[in-house]
């Protein structure tokens, strides 16, 4: 390997990816070779920052300094500037919102301070499509350790001291659950990666496998060394095409070096990996869907018991987790159980990734310890609300979750207090909403996801799903009455219920919280015929305020439908008949005269 | 739906993917993927044609068909729009973004334009929601996309050609 005096790392994560930054690497290769460089800087992708709202991202090794919002056109003032002279580009550093101070190092940023980074740890550091390196931060020392140190039943114990919960969604204890598959007896056990991410707003397993593949890659690998399977499934989505491609570069690498295949370091242990592709269903997240998937099925559920863990994949047993959990796995191995299970709450150890987005100044990709507040995630880490509006609700747990109002602030994460606060940890979609989101409109959002998604198996989720999806919008129209809103409850509880699989049993929580925590929205939906956030299209009215409009045309020149009319320096005039409530002149208004009523 | 007939050489493309999955019934997800990759969508006749080759009813292969989302029956536009319906993206007004897009092309989402050259999509979180909300037109991306651009974007299809950056508001 050469020796570098430099490294660029520049984020190739999709955000980033789908900003500028195939451009900024080849604008880097190009001024590299131009000043002669290219024996002594190096350029490479690497795994999301999980900074993505100032995207893209790149860090100059070994002085640390990370730019924020870089464009193609700044890379010739960082090489002239910074590269070549020493002189980071200051305008480039991010700078702290508050204060105005400009920070250089990612460590000193608000965002990153309160993290603590393990399934994240590789990702932003090491190039994901070089397995040296991820072999030069420890990867896999574990299944080393694993392999010549410890037997199957002591790696599990390992895992279930560490109190590692299912990161999915479900919170299941992860070493019970291989403890469970590794004491059935069979011929043929599979190790399967749920990595079917269906969760809109979410997109941390994404994340993981782009940044850092072969964390994943060597957790089966011990997952399987444990339970005695020598095969492992990633079942992964067909709409994640760079995480399948680094996953497969990984897969190839690490056949390469040993490290999958026959007789793995030297031990009388074979372990193969295979991809499975994912079509779009959000219902094959679940583990017996899921399972009937890879077999070329429908993406049916099934009743458990049996459970996969008994009659999965081939009706073999089969161990399912999701990627994050897997990601936890070589350092709780490296680092102890004991050192894990001291971070986090007293039932959930460890960390969380959660994917914020939504109405916060700071979106991207975030790793806390257990027990950190919805407050300390929000306005310390996510550096508040956008544009200074006031918080009005966070959704935890994406369509299966519900919404957490302000009373729930100081409320520690973790996978009990969500719960009982009417939500759930999920697989980590966070989603901020402000005063301006309408709380029945965000149920409807959800419903119409999991009506557009239920399987169609079981009554109680096929029909009663639509039902709520019809209240709900009744209820948005304006037209819903008092009675609906005790119907949307009781209708909520039987599909709850009686619903076959965690899709259906989920699925009116996000009816259930919004009306728990905003009934009084729901009341002037349908008392008032109100809608207070102004959102929902039918109970709204544009107008423009004549003594405050000064005609400067701004409004008319954009509305999309020509329902504006009036000359220069005149009042403008809408036409309802004509008006699609776009609410576009309202945002383009620079004299507040456009109301909504 | 208007019957098609196949040309000979795509029922033997089709036939050679069977065979390339040793034409093993529990394979079809994965020749399905490679048959919509292949030939940009899935029409009944192609159906039959797998359903042969794996040896497995019509039945079975159209059940799962229409189970996935992510295959489709139409053939998709020369420029598929796909606008990301992600909770994220939703927040930050991705519904008007689809409706305008609707009305300026005037077709539903999962229908193309008459002269085919887009379709509309909604997908569900490409991921890139620092961004959002977030157009995809084939395999480039737009972010933070107002209401207001949509005209501009079209536009620039229409005339044929192809900014190389990225827009961003």
């Amino acid at each position: 390997m050469t020796d570098y005096r430099m490294h660029i790392l520049i984020c190739g994560g999709t955000g980033c990816k789908a900003s500028e930054s195939n451009e900024i690497k080849e604008k880097f290769n190009h001024f590299i070779s131009e000043f002669d460089l290219e024996d002594e800087v190096q350029v490479l992708f690497t795994g999301c920052f999980g900074f993505c709202e100032k995207g893209p991202i790149i860090k100059v090794l070994p002085d640390n300094t990370f730019y924020v919002s870089v464009a193609a056109k700044d890379i010739e003032e960082i090489v002239k500037e910074h590269i070549l002279k020493g002189r980071p580009v200051k305008r480039l550093l991010y700078k702290e919102p508050v204060s105005g101070e400009v920070i250089s190092e990612s460590q000193d940023m608000d965002f990153y301070k309160k993290q603590i980074r393990i399934a994240l740890r590789n990702c932003g550091f090491i190039n994901p499509e070089n397995i040296e390196e991820y072999i030069s931060r420890d990867g896999y020392m574990a299944l080393g350790k694993c392999l010549s140190e410890y037997t199957p039943e002591e790696t599990t114990n390992i895992i279930k001291d560490s109190g590692l919960r299912g990161r999915g969604g479900g919170g299941f204890p992860t070493g019970l659950k291989w403890e469970i598959t590794r004491k059935v007896e069979s011929d043929q056990k599979y190790v399967v990666c749920n990595a079917d991410e269906g969760d809109p707003g979410a997109f941390m397993d994404r994340s993981i496998l782009e940044g850092d593949p072969h964390s994943v890659i060597e957790a089966m690998a011990i997952c399987g060394y444990c339970i005695g399977a020598d095969t492992g499934l990633v079942y992964i989505r067909a709409e994640y095409p760079l995480a399948i491609e680094r996953l497969k570069t990984a897969i190839k690498q690490a056949e390469e070096y040993g490290l999958l295949g026959d007789k793995i370091l030297g031990a009388d242990f074979n372990f193969k990996i295979e991809l499975r592709y994912g079509a779009g269903a959000f219902v094959c997240g679940e583990e017996t869907a899921l399972i009937h998937s890879m077999e070329g099925l429908r993406g049916e559920p099934t009743v458990k018991p049996p459970f996969p863990s008994v009659s999965g994949y081939m009706e073999k047993p089969t161990n399912v987790n999701n990627v994050e959990t897997f990601a936890n796995i070589p350092v709780i191995i490296n680092k102890g159980a004991a050192w894990f299970s001291k971070i986090g709450t007293d039932k959930s150890k460890g960390t969380k990734v959660f994917a914020l987005a939504g109405k916060i100044n700071n979106v991207g990709l975030i790793e806390v310890p257990m027990g950190t507040t919805l407050r300390e995630v929000i306005y310390d880490i996510g550096g508040g609300i956008k544009d200074g509006k006031e918080f009005k609700a966070v959704q935890t747990g994406g369509p299966s979750g519900g919404c957490l109002t302000k009373d729930f602030l100081d409320t520690p994460i973790d996978y009990e207090n969500l719960l009982s606060a009417g939500s759930m940890m999920g697989s980590g979609g966070m989603i901020v909403m402000d005063e301006d989101d309408c709380m029945v409109s965000i149920a409807k959002f959800y419903l119409e996801f999991t009506l557009e998604e239920s399987c169609g198996k079981c009554n109680p989720c096929r029909i009663g799903n639509k039902r709520l999806f019809e209240i709900l919008d009744k209820v948005t129209e304006g037209k819903g009455t008092l009675e609906d809103i005790d119907k949307l409850k009781v209708l909520s509880d039987v599909i709850k219920d009686t619903s076959l699989c965690g899709l259906g049993q989920s699925s009116p929580n996000p009816v259930l919280s919004t009306i728990a925590n905003f009934e009084d929205e729901y009341l002037s939906h349908v008392e008032e015929g109100k809608c207070p956030a102004g959102q929902c299209k039918s109970l709204v009215r544009y107008d423009i305020l004549e003594d405050v409009c000064n005609g400067c045309t701004l409004c008319f020149r954009n509305c999309p439908v020509g329902a504006i009319t009036g000359e220069r320096r005149t009042p403008h005039f809408i036409d309802q008949s004509l008006c699609i409530k776009c609410g576009v002149c309202y945002d383009k208004c620079k004299f507040n005269a456009i109301t909504v009523n | 739906m208007p019957k098609i007939k196949l040309a000979e050489n795509t029922i033997q493309i089709i036939k050679d993917i069977c065979a390339e999955f040793d034409n093993n019934e529990g394979e079809l997800i994965n020749v399905l993927h490679k048959v919509q990759d292949k030939l940009g969508y899935l029409p009944a006749e192609v159906q039959e044609v797998i359903a042969k080759g794996l040896n497995t009813s019509v039945a079975k292969v159209y059940g799962v068909v229409t189970f996935y989302s992510y295959f489709t029956m139409i053939p998709r536009g020369e420029f598929p729009i796909s606008i990301c319906m992600g909770t994220a993206c939703y927040v930050r007004g991705a519904e008007q973004v689809l409706s305008e897009f609707k009305r300026q092309l005037k077709v539903d989402v999962g229908e193309s334009t008459p002269d085919g050259m887009f379709s509309i999509n909604c997908l569900r979180c490409v991921g890139a929601c620092g961004l959002a909300p977030v157009v995809n037109v084939g395999d480039k991306v737009y972010g933070r996309v107002a209401p207001t651009q949509v005209k501009e974007i079209i536009a620039e299809y229409r005339k044929g050609c192809d900014s190389d950056n990225v827009k961003s508001a």
